[in-house]
């Protein structure tokens, strides 16, 4: 009993003292706004924002409500954060390896990148990328087209448009294939398991991934032609591309900064995840006739991911969080168009913050949860 | 019979005293901001973080501008030296909330006076400084003279988190026009963005084009488009909730305006106490006890005038001489064919 009470105890006056302090500030925060005349709600939400957003993935001018630009600075951020993600991990994973690669030109040069994008200010990076980037890029009317149909030009990128008929029939063709190799997998995973026979799951995967969409192309009815960008003139030295998607350098610059300043950490994790899995286990796989592939997917890459995801994790919340910086360059992320414009014109700063804040924080934990799940599945199965 | 008389005389002294004691410090105590104030030493004012002509600050860290000359005025009539005075920079954003929270007592940051940001936020406008408007700079090789050239797909770099934002968008919708808003947190940003050619346009208060036209690499290939498309009256702002306060700087503000229209200057002020004109003598406490409303002494005023000097001086100094706008428009008195107009000080 006295052992419990002892135990109970420091507990117990711990979540007094955080209920306390939380009731303090609310109590306090309460009072002064009371005080200056503040009102203290969320209905501003539906009210009607009155200003523009520069780039947006869903339909939204300045006529839609305060709820809405908040999902379009969200979206941003979302957008922003996943595709960072995705580049980080691939360059990460490139550099990791690299850096243990006896090459020695590869393996210094892997290190230098490590060395030098890790150890400069992000913000720095984001103002070098968007301010050097931009005064070198041409103005629209200069522009070299790349390939004939790209053009890179001081305001953004200019990409063809897919113009499709009969989308759905092509996506149900792409769904359809990832069906049958997912079969195909499991399928060929069992006879694996009770004949020993090998199936070329890998090229047959590709071989479907490519021959179904390419037959609705052919039977299907699908066509695809591209609306390729084309210069217009707005004045005499003033000019822009229309058509196409337009990709704003502000997006361009962000991601390109994001990803190289996380790719360094990701990299880091890498090798630490392969050096950390013991020589002999690469040694022994060779000595039972496994390929130097074989060996590196099925013995050295599952143990090095133990090592490599809890660390990666990290890495992918402080590229979500760090994405907030865009601020400073004018992508209209969460915090330039809700915790910046919305809050300025509303004056909510109390609710807006604590939106923002809470979205953050879900955001954090979601990644968190996904990675979490994805390191317990490829954790030792105690059997 | 005499001594009952001295002892009614030194109890009405007393009373005297006491009540004069009182209604002298009433306006002090009813005001905390004041309070604190002189208790600090100085006066708390938030300024841009650097906008020529309005508030700037130059290489040694000293603050000039009309903007600062309203703070430096209040410094000199509640604390007795325009000098006592500490500058917080912010940004569009940060201003109102830095307010608000107390970490200024005075805003005075070409800020905008809208019926929703004196209404809704705590805030309360005192007067106004500096009319403006909104307009659009262009590079001259443009060949744009007018906004009625703007097409469709024109960029436009600004600030967010200011009325810019909102007048932008009404603007371009009202003339059926697609644009692309580049909004930035830092004016700074915005500067090098549009000098980039990242835009094609960058609009703000006129007074600030002007301004930000001297920071450009080559200022003469940009020129500032005819058109206003707003009306931006801007001014200082206090909390809400310390109407004393809100009047000390009000009637600062006011002093500055109603001494040019007198001829009053910070050269003159001292030998005008002897003026025959009692509005006058009124302005450098010569007359009346207009001091004594706020809790100050009667050469609040005078020290307004003698070390901060008159509107047109303050003006001439920061935003005539510098060439940011030499033609004061509308911001000339009244009785010279502007829109300066402020109530008498009686």
């Amino acid at each position: 009993m006295n052992f419990r009470l002892k135990d109970i105890v420091p507990q117990l006056i711990t979540v007094i003292a955080v209920v306390l302090i939380f009731g303090f500030f609310t109590y306090n925060a309460q009072i002064n706004m009371e005080n200056r005349g503040i009102d203290f709600g969320y209905g501003f939400l539906s009210q009607e924002s009155s200003f523009d957003v520069q780039f947006s993935l869903i339909e939204y001018d300045g006529s839609h409500s305060y709820f809405r630009a908040y999902l379009v600075g969200l979206l941003n951020t979302i957008l922003v954060s996943v595709i960072g993600i995705i580049i980080a991990t691939i360059l990460g994973v490139i550099v990791g390896v690299a850096r243990l690669s006896p090459n020695y030109l590869i393996n210094k040069f892997a290190a230098f990148y490590v060395e030098f994008f890790r150890n400069i200010p992000l913000l720095l990076q984001i103002f070098f990328w968007y301010f050097a980037a931009l005064r070198a890029l041409p103005l629209p009317q200069d522009a070299e087209a790349i390939f004939g149909v790209f053009f890179l030009t001081i305001k953004g990128l200019y990409v063809p448009a897919f113009i499709w008929q009969n989308f759905n029939i092509f996506f149900y063709s792409i769904v359809a294939a990832v069906i049958a190799i997912i079969v195909i997998r499991i399928h060929a995973k069992k006879v694996q398991e009770s004949q020993g026979k090998q199936i070329p799951v890998f090229l047959i995967s590709i071989g479907l991934i490519f021959i179904l969409p390419l037959l609705s192309f052919l039977i299907g009815g699908v066509s695809l032609s591209f609306e390729v960008p084309v210069l217009k003139q707005l004045a005499t030295t003033s000019f822009i591309y229309e058509g196409g998607v337009s990709l704003p350098p502000e997006l361009i610059a962000l991601t390109l900064s994001l990803s190289l300043y996380t790719a360094t950490f990701i990299a880091e994790c890498v090798r630490a995840g392969i050096q950390g899995v013991g020589k002999g286990q690469k040694e022994a796989a060779a000595s039972i006739g496994l390929t130097p592939n074989q060996v590196l997917k099925l013995v050295i890459m599952p143990q090095a991911l133990r090592i490599i995801i809890p660390p990666t994790t990290n890495q992918y919340l402080n590229l979500t969080k760090n994405s907030s910086l865009a601020a400073a360059i004018a992508y209209p992320d969460l915090v330039l168009v809700f915790a910046g414009t919305a809050l300025m014109q509303t004056g909510k700063a109390i609710e807006i913050v604590s939106i923002t804040m809470f979205t953050y924080l879900t955001l954090s934990i979601s990644i968190s949860i996904l990675m979490n799940w994805y390191n317990k599945k490829i954790a030792i199965q105690e059997k | 019979m005499f001594k009952y008389l001295k002892q009614l005389t030194s109890l009405v002294a007393v009373f005297a005293v006491l009540f004069a004691f009182t209604t002298e410090t009433m306006a002090a105590k009813k005001s905390k901001t004041l309070k604190n104030t002189q208790k600090k030493g100085f006066v708390r004012c938030g300024v841009s973080q650097g906008l020529p002509g309005f508030s700037n600050a130059d290489a040694a860290g000293n603050w000039t501008g009309v903007d600062v000359d309203v703070c430096r005025a209040v410094a000199a009539a509640v604390l007795g030296d325009a000098n006592k005075v500490k500058f917080t920079p912010l940004s569009a954003k940060e201003r109102f909330t830095a307010l608000t929270s107390g970490e200024i007592d005075i805003l005075s940051r070409n800020t905008t006076w809208t019926l929703s940001r004196d209404a809704d936020i705590g805030l309360t406008f005192v007067g106004v400084n500096f009319y403006d408007g909104q307009g659009f700079m262009v590079r001259k090789s443009s060949g744009i003279t007018s906004t009625s050239q703007f097409k469709n797909g024109i960029s436009a770099c600004t600030n967010i988190g200011t009325t810019t934002e909102l007048n932008m968008r009404d603007f371009f919708n009202s003339k059926g026009i697609s644009y692309e808003p580049v909004a930035f947190e830092k004016a700074d940003e915005v500067v090098a963005a549009y000098d980039a050619g990242r835009c094609d346009t960058y609009t703000t208060d006129k007074s600030g084009l002007a301004a930000q036209r001297t920071k450009m690499k080559n200022p003469d290939e940009h020129i500032v488009l005819p058109e206003t498309i707003s009306k931006e009256p801007l001014g200082p702002v206090v909390r809400q909730g310390d109407a004393v306060w809100e009047d000390i700087v009000r009637w600062s503000l006011n002093t500055m305006i109603e001494a040019e229209e007198y001829g009053i200057t910070s050269a003159n002020a001292d030998s005008m106490k002897t003026s025959d004109n009692p509005a006058i003598k009124r302005l450098v406490g010569a007359e009346g006890e207009l001091g004594a409303a706020f809790g100050l002494d009667n050469d609040w005023s005078l020290r307004i005038i003698k070390q901060v000097g008159n509107y047109g001086e303050s003006y001439k100094r920061n935003i005539a001489d510098t060439g940011i706008l030499p033609d004061r428009g509308p911001n000339q008195l009244w009785t010279k064919g502007g829109i300066l107009y402020v109530p008498p000080a009686r």
